[in-house]
């Protein structure tokens, strides 16, 4: 828990030497508390003041990092337990898992369909963040074969996953620099895997076969070990019990700044389902409630779908709404006769008006103005959405190429705008259509005549 | 060795239990939870969320072909349909009527009181009845039904903000539950709870339907309004200690990604595989933040998620 600006005080050498910049210790130990300013700023800090506002000051969940290089996965550093509170911000790794069962071309076709993977959506690109690998064959070289094809197919992160040491050590020599997570030390063999990691600079997972206590007894060791890049799976794997644990966790990390249990958490939703869309249903609990790194068996493209929408849902920042990139839309199939409906770039404001065009059946072009993220009358009344925003949008993203007709449909909650409009676009018939989305299929059916 | 202490919060608030049903129908009750959905380890869950199978008082005219095909003829007659429905598992019918919407086919009393009677004597579960959200159409649908259902305890929606009278007054004399619909606004969630209050709707016959978005399409706003909600309730305001209302069914099927048999980028996958998990991901995903009826629609998304309610129960 972050400490206040009068608990840091106490640290503080109280001279009010004004070196810091700031007119006295107390001023500087409100900004420190504030975030605003470093503690270094304070060349007199004690050595025992400075270890002890470091204590404080670190994260109640430690940040781990997956992998090299661009693609690499960084988890962790979350400070609630309901996205409301402020915001989730590392979203979840979807990761998903291979055996060193399965055939050379089962395996290649696997990574290239996951590696290739991406969508759009809100005018981004998502695509999937790893794979794990797993030593089922109990073979030592069958594994570092896998893993080796794997890893010379795809530049993505990875989890290797075994419980003998000797089978994980052939395997990461076969990954050279790419910092793989080492999955997992387990109470039998954790004074090796720790080794491992530290040899070769590697997050460490760690896995409890008996709850939370025996979970956080492993944690301390490796800690103590000198390993402190955790990934904790509490071994639970069902719907409740993942509910459950992975709400204590998250509250003693946060609450009761519990330290053996501050690192991101690792799910195996496949292995707590017993069907396809039973997986995607438990990986959205876990992406929602507290899992950190999922680690998908049943890839398929809906499934991967889903999962990469629920992650960009539950980890949009709720003071910064998901935008819509502005741009011309194509709801449906759109022709050159097809209605050109004008909107902003709040994502819900997008989706309602998108979802019932769609829904009625009226295949049509939208034209998205930026707004920063504003609806409709809260835009209007920022002054963010007028005529000239409105007209800008339309010449910028070449409507009058896109369609043959020059009838352009404004929300009617900006109706007022209509006049100067006009003004702005001479060429355009400017219509006037409903306050509400919900009535834009009635308005169309009424309005719209080819 | 370290001792972990589980952090367990002492709530003070209990949402209050919802009865429906009754008069020789099935009862079902929900609410009662004195903690966050299915944390058993610090209070009770003494009534598990309950599914409502979505019935249309006439054959749905905007549904694509897959989600029609899952239903069959079914669709054609309301009785049919909840008859189905029941049979799938529903533990609550929710008749939609539909029909009465001005653009829709503006039928009136005569023809909601028809389909009502059609879906009570078809089955023995209880009835949501929701208007077609046209505040006159409302009031002259709704009433016809609380007389028609009278003593069988049925929820009737929608009340909003702007009209609530009407449907608040025929829920009181017929003893009928209102369901109180506010557009993802904790505050005038709240603010429309006091209203109904304020006129002599009991408190133990509100539901709550805060609104959601299907997933990809605002589900973060219901899922974070059903949080909120739920947190201000075991907190201890009795203003918002209400069973929520979730209609997760209808804003799925609204959208492209349930919808869309062609013309979808590959990465979209198969439709009903898709559109499954899409319906079952939406409808667990605001179980999990505190809904106690989820509206649905497809048969396999509400096996899906029952199945899910029943693991969460730990069952």
């Amino acid at each position: 828990m972050a400490l206040t600006g009068v608990q840091i005080y106490k640290f503080l050498p109280k001279t009010n030497c004004k070196e810091c910049d700031f007119p006295t210790c107390l001023a500087f130990a409100m900004k420190l508390a504030a975030g605003g300013v470093e503690l270094a700023a304070c060349p007199y800090v004690s050595d025992e003041g400075k270890a002890a506002l470091a204590a404080a000051s670190k994260p109640p969940i430690r940040l781990v990092t997956i992998g090299a290089g661009e693609k690499k996965i960084e988890v962790g550093n979350e400070t609630v337990l309901f996205r409301h509170e402020k915001t989730f911000v590392h979203p979840t790794g979807l990761v998903v898992r291979i055996k060193d069962t399965a055939s050379a071309d089962d395996v290649a076709k696997t990574v290239a369909e996951v590696s290739g993977y991406s969508v759009d959506r809100v005018g981004m690109t998502f695509g999937l963040d790893g794979f794990a690998i797993q030593n089922d064959s109990g073979d030592a070289a069958a594994f570092a074969k896998c893993v080796e094809t794997v890893s010379s197919k795809s530049d993505l992160p990875l989890i290797l996953m075994a419980t003998d040491p000797a089978a994980m050590s052939a395997a990461l020599g076969k990954v050279g620099d790419a910092k793989p997570l080492i999955y997992a030390a387990t109470k039998d063999n954790i004074d090796q895997m720790v080794e491992l990691a530290k040899k070769c600079g590697c997050a460490l997972a760690v896995r409890s076969s008996d709850g939370l206590n025996e979970l956080a007894e492993l944690t301390e060791k490796a800690i103590a070990a000198g390993v402190e890049d955790l990934i904790i799976d509490s071994g639970v794997r069902d719907f409740a019990g993942t509910l459950t644990t992975l709400t204590q966790i998250r509250r003693l990390a946060l609450a009761k700044r519990f330290e053996p249990l501050g690192y991101p958490v690792i799910t195996f939703p496949g292995e707590g389902a017993s069907s396809l869309d039973e997986e995607a249903v438990l990986a959205a609990q876990h992406i929602a409630k507290y899992g950190s790194i999922v680690v998908i068996d049943n890839f398929t493209p809906a499934l991967a779908l889903a999962l990469i929408t629920m992650r960009l849902n539950i980890y949009t920042d709720p003071q910064k709404p998901i935008q819509m990139k502005p741009g011309l839309y194509q709801i449906g199939e759109p022709k050159a006769e097809s209605p050109l409906c004008v909107t902003t770039n709040f994502s819900l404001t997008y989706f309602s008006i998108a979802g019932e065009l769609e829904g009625a059946g009226w295949a049509s072009w939208l034209l998205v103005c930026d707004t920063e993220r504003l609806s409709v009358l809260t835009a209007w009344s920022a002054g963010k959405f007028d005529a000239e925003k409105i007209a800008k949008t339309v010449k910028g993203e070449n409507a009058a190429e896109k369609v043959s007709h020059r009838n352009v449909i404004i929300p009617g909650g900006v109706a007022v705008l209509r006049g100067e409009l006009e003004e702005e676009l001479p060429d355009w018939k400017i219509m006037v259509g409903p306050r509400e989305a919900m009535a834009v299929g009635g308005y169309l059916k009424e309005n719209w005549k080819n | 060795m370290p001792d972990v202490e589980i952090p367990v919060e002492k709530w003070t608030g209990t949402i209050k239990e919802v009865k429906l049903g009754g008069g020789g129908r099935k009862e079902v009750v929900v609410g009662g939870e004195t903690t966050l959905p299915f944390l058993t380890f610090e209070g009770s869950i003494p009534n598990p969320p309950k599914i409502a199978i979505e019935v249309h008082d006439k054959e749905p005219s905007t549904w694509p072909a897959l989600l029609l095909n899952a239903w069959g003829d079914a669709v054609k007659d309301p009785g049919t349909w909840a008859k189905k429905a029941a049979e799938l598992g529903a533990d609550i019918i929710c008749l939609k009527l539909l029909s009465a919407h001005p653009e829709g086919g503006n039928t009136g009393a005569a023809e909601a009181k028809a389909a009502v009677d059609k879906v009570l004597s078809a089955v023995d579960l209880p009835l949501v009845v929701i208007g077609p959200g046209v505040a006159e159409k409302d009031n002259e649908v709704l009433t016809a039904s609380s007389e028609a259902a009278r003593g069988q305890r049925v929820a009737l929606g929608n009340c909003e903000e702007k009209n609530y009278r009407t449907v608040a007054a025929v829920c009181i004399s017929d003893g009928h539950v209102a369901i109180a619909k506010t557009p993802l606004d904790i505050n005038l969630c709240k603010q429309l709870n006091i209203m109904l209050s304020d006129i002599g709707v009991p408190l133990d016959s509100i539901l709550m339907d805060p609104d959601t978005g299907a997933l990809g399409y605002g589900i973060e706003y219901g899922y974070s309004i059903n949080e909120r909600l739920r947190l201000a309730a075991l907190g201890g305001d009795n203003m918002t200690a209400l069973p929520i209302i979730n209609h997760a069914g209808s804003e799925v099927w609204r959208q492209k990604e349930a919808r869309a048999s062609e013309g979808v980028p590959e990465a979209w996958g198969d439709q009903e595989e898709r559109s499954v998990i899409w319906e079952s991901v939406t409808a667990s995903s605001v179980i999990n933040a505190g809904c106690d009826i989820v509206v649905m629609t497809h048969p396999k998304a509400v096996e899906r998620v029952k199945a899910t309610i029943n693991k969460l129960m730990g069952k």
